[in-house]
């Protein structure tokens, strides 16, 4: 009997996934729980664990290949029926959506160990060119055939990502060895990578909707290959901004009792372990009882119905180097100020780490982003599907208000929600706005 | 900022320790009458008198043995051994006592001892007295291990390494105590430096000189020669702890420079710079473009004569010919 190995659903946005690594050979005999392939997600590179046994009889997505999740990778065969027919085709097409949705039962993610952040996006993004443009005998390709080329991996990595053929250069380090300054001195000279590698990028789904014409390069610029990660918001984003009808509010509340609070809170800094505040862990707070009261906000379009959430899983908006991510703390209501605080720090300071795990990413229900600390007054964010709203949070800015017909200074917050008017009327996104504003303007209101 | 010599920074740290916590006591060989045997605890028994610096007798496994036993009790003891060299009489304490108690008895025992002393050759004491122990002590989970290179440094891991809840090991070098360096001033606050991290004690693009204990001064003159008479820009990371190590601050470092010379006073055999080497190749080997080369000591017992030894150590010219091999 065959067993299909299938792509699996590593994360919650994850509709392909990449073949980093055969862990195992064919031939090779796979034990229940071992390790067998890295599969490479919009979010990490994860360890592919085996739940059935067998000999790796047939591998069909190459490293370096893609494949739709749920699409066949590889079969392992019983022993003894390594060279038997197989006994059906097995399909490299992603089988119907709600089979796609479970991984399947025999696979279970498992984190690499020991992963560094340096390790998880970058080094995977550029293998579908390979299979696609190197002629078979190209030492780039399979440098284990014809002759062996002396190189260093910093080299050879630079040579496959921009189409550089290693066996036509010279190499100026030690014992002729090709370092990264030949290959950069190649990549100078030669006009044709250009067109190598836009045609080898026809592998990579590409994030526009229309591939926009090659610009020829001027001096001084820089070709900078996308990452899965930007590649993943490029798609995801002009998806919402073009499917989703967005519409946006505003409103600008009082900050100054949010502002005292958090001081009072943040001197007794003592009792909640020596943690402090920050503004946007008292906005989360009240965006999650916002969302209480209005909770048709909650919500995702899904085509023929509308699903309103039941728990409450707020996305925070985190920069890192090379994008941005969305964690999400989950189960908001039930948890404290102090754990939505830590949580989110602790978030923060992985997310910059490239050390999140992918189920961290799931269960969002609406996004807050905040601009605040850049001195961004107010903005318009895009939504995260499938979610119906996002928050954007501005700075705090000392300006004059008008109160009983006097102008006096006030402390103000902007405050923006962009709606998915599917989902979220202009009434229901106004009041929940103001729910918002009311929670920060009397945040005592968050106590009871 | 004010200049300490690293003796009397290792001193500073003993003593602010001994002032903030009364569980802290010193023992040793001669560490209280004769103010131990490199002075580094110099004034400290006439200060604090014998229930807190205590001489011992001659016998490591016993007094390292009894200071076990008192931590897991509560005293935090900060244990000399004259020579790092010494360990072996003692190694059951240090290693299967101290380092496997914490885990044998399910986390209800802790370990709060520091065991400090000088781990170096260079001083032409032979090869039973010149001892680089921290990769071997590294090996051990369970135990802590930290090598400063300067002053600052060496205060600041002393006194992180008492308050900390694990054995720890700190390799000082005798080769440094009489080195001088700023140190920032107790009433500036507190100066501690964590365990676990790492210190870029020079900036630089073209390679990674990796480097903790005496062998970061070896990388940093090296670092000096390689910019002004090679411009060659070299980046010098002092590891400052062996284990926890940062692993981070390496591999980020030779990301950036494409290439890692590794300077370390331990035996090439199992070194501490093999376990580098090894993490390098493992978590960046596509940014490498050119072999990980070492500068070890010279793989043989440590040399008498002084002038072979000098050269059996790392030394700044050994470190420019390695980087010139690859640069």
């Amino acid at each position: 009997m065959a067993t299909h190995i299938e792509m699996p659903k590593l994360s919650d946005t994850m509709t392909e996934g990449t073949v980093v690594r055969w862990l195992k050979n064919l031939g090779d005999e796979v034990e229940i729980g071992d390790e067998i392939a890295e599969i490479e997600t919009d979010k990490a590179t994860m360890a592919m664990e085996a739940f059935d046994e067998g000999t790796l009889s047939e591998i069909l997505i190459e490293e370096g290949g893609k494949a739709a999740v749920g699409a066949t990778l590889a079969i392992l065969r019983d022993e003894g029926e390594a060279d038997a027919a197989p006994e059906e085709e097995p399909s490299t097409e992603a089988p119907v959506p709600e089979m796609a949705s479970d991984p399947p039962a025999h696979l279970e993610p498992v984190a690499l160990e020991a992963k560094g952040p340096e390790l998880a996006p970058e080094p995977t993004v550029e293998p579908a060119t390979e299979p696609a443009t190197e002629p078979p005998s190209s030492p780039v390709a399979r440098p284990t055939t014809s002759r062996r080329i002396k190189a260093s991996p910093l080299a050879r990595k630079m040579a496959q990502t921009n189409g550089v053929d290693l066996a036509g250069l010279t190499g100026s380090g030690p014992g002729g060895r090709i370092v990264r300054k030949d290959v950069v001195a190649a990549m100078g000279k030669a006009d044709t990578i250009e067109s190598t590698t836009e045609s080898g990028r026809v592998a990579v789904s590409t994030p526009v909707a229309t591939p926009e014409p090659a610009l020829s390069l001027e001096a001084g610029d820089q070709r900078i290959e996308l990452s899965s990660l930007r590649r993943i918001t490029a798609e995801r984003l002009l998806a919402s901004k073009t499917t989703i009808p967005h519409f946006y509010l505003h409103t600008e509340a009082d900050a100054a009792p949010l502002m005292e609070i958090r001081r009072q809170v943040n001197l007794q800094a003592e009792a909640s372990h020596g943690n402090k505040y920050t503004v946007n862990d008292l906005i989360l707070k009240a965006v999650i009882g916002a969302l209480q009261a209005v909770p048709s906000v909650n919500a995702t379009f899904q085509g023929d119905h509308i699903l309103q959430f039941g728990e409450i899983g707020v996305a925070v908006a985190v920069a890192v180097e090379d994008g941005l991510v969305t964690p999400v703390v989950r189960n908001a209501t039930t948890k404290s100020l102090l754990q939505i605080s830590r949580e989110v720090k602790d978030f923060a300071a992985r997310a910059r780490e490239g050390r999140l795990l992918p189920n961290e990413f799931d269960g969002g229900t609406i996004t807050v982003s905040n601009l605040g600390a850049y001195g961004v007054e107010a903005f318009d964010a895009i939504i995260n599907p499938p979610q119906a709203a996002i928050i954007s949070v501005g700075s705090i800015v000392e300006k004059p208000v008008v109160a009983g017909g006097e102008i006096v200074p006030g402390l103000r917050l902007d405050l923006g929600l962009s709606c998915d008017h599917r989902v979220v009327d202009g009434a229901v996104g106004a009041e929940f706005l103001a729910q918002v504003r009311k929670l920060i303007e009397k945040p005592a209101l968050m106590l009871v | 900022m004010r200049e300490l010599l690293y003796r009397h920074a290792l001193c500073e740290a003993l003593d602010e320790e001994l002032a903030r916590d009364e569980n802290v006591v010193i023992m040793g060989e001669e560490v209280a009458q004769y103010n131990g045997a490199y002075k580094v605890t110099e004034g400290l028994w006439d200060k604090w008198g014998n229930k807190r610096v205590v001489d011992t007798p001659i016998s490591e496994a016993g007094f390292i043995g009894m200071g076990v036993g008192a931590s897991m009790l509560g005293i935090r003891p900060v244990m000399e051994l004259m020579f790092w060299s010494f360990h072996s009489v003692a190694f059951d304490q240090l290693v299967n006592n101290a380092g496997c108690i914490r885990y044998m008895a399910g986390g209800l025992i802790n370990v709060p001892i520091v065991v400090r002393g000088p781990a170096n050759g260079g001083t032409s004491v032979g090869a039973t007295h010149s001892h680089c122990p921290e990769g071997l002590f590294a090996a051990f989970p369970g135990l802590k291990v930290c090598a400063p290179a300067t002053p600052a440094d060496a205060k600041g891991l002393m006194k992180a390494a008492i308050r900390d809840n694990d054995p720890v090991f700190v390799m000082e070098n005798t080769k440094l105590y009489g080195t001088r360096g700023p140190v920032p001033d107790p009433a500036e606050g507190e100066h501690l430096v964590p365990l676990g991290r790492a210190d870029i004690k020079r900036e630089g693009s073209d390679i990674t000189l990796i480097a903790h204990g005496r062998s970061v001064l070896h990388a940093l003159e090296a670092a000096g020669t390689l910019a002004s008479d090679h411009s060659i820009s070299a980046e010098v990371v002092d590891l400052r702890s062996i284990r926890p190590l940062d692993q981070e601050a390496i591999i980020n470092s030779v990301i950036k420079t494409s290439r890692a010379v590794l300077v370390d006073e331990s035996k090439p055999f199992n070194g501490v710079s093999s376990q580098i080497a090894a993490l390098i190749q493992e978590h960046a080997f596509d940014h490498l473009d050119a072999p990980v080369k070492r500068v070890c000591s010279i793989d043989a017992p440590s040399i008498y004569s002084p002038h072979i030894e000098d050269e059996q150590l790392p030394n700044a010219r050994r470190v420019v010919e390695q980087v010139l091999t690859i640069a």
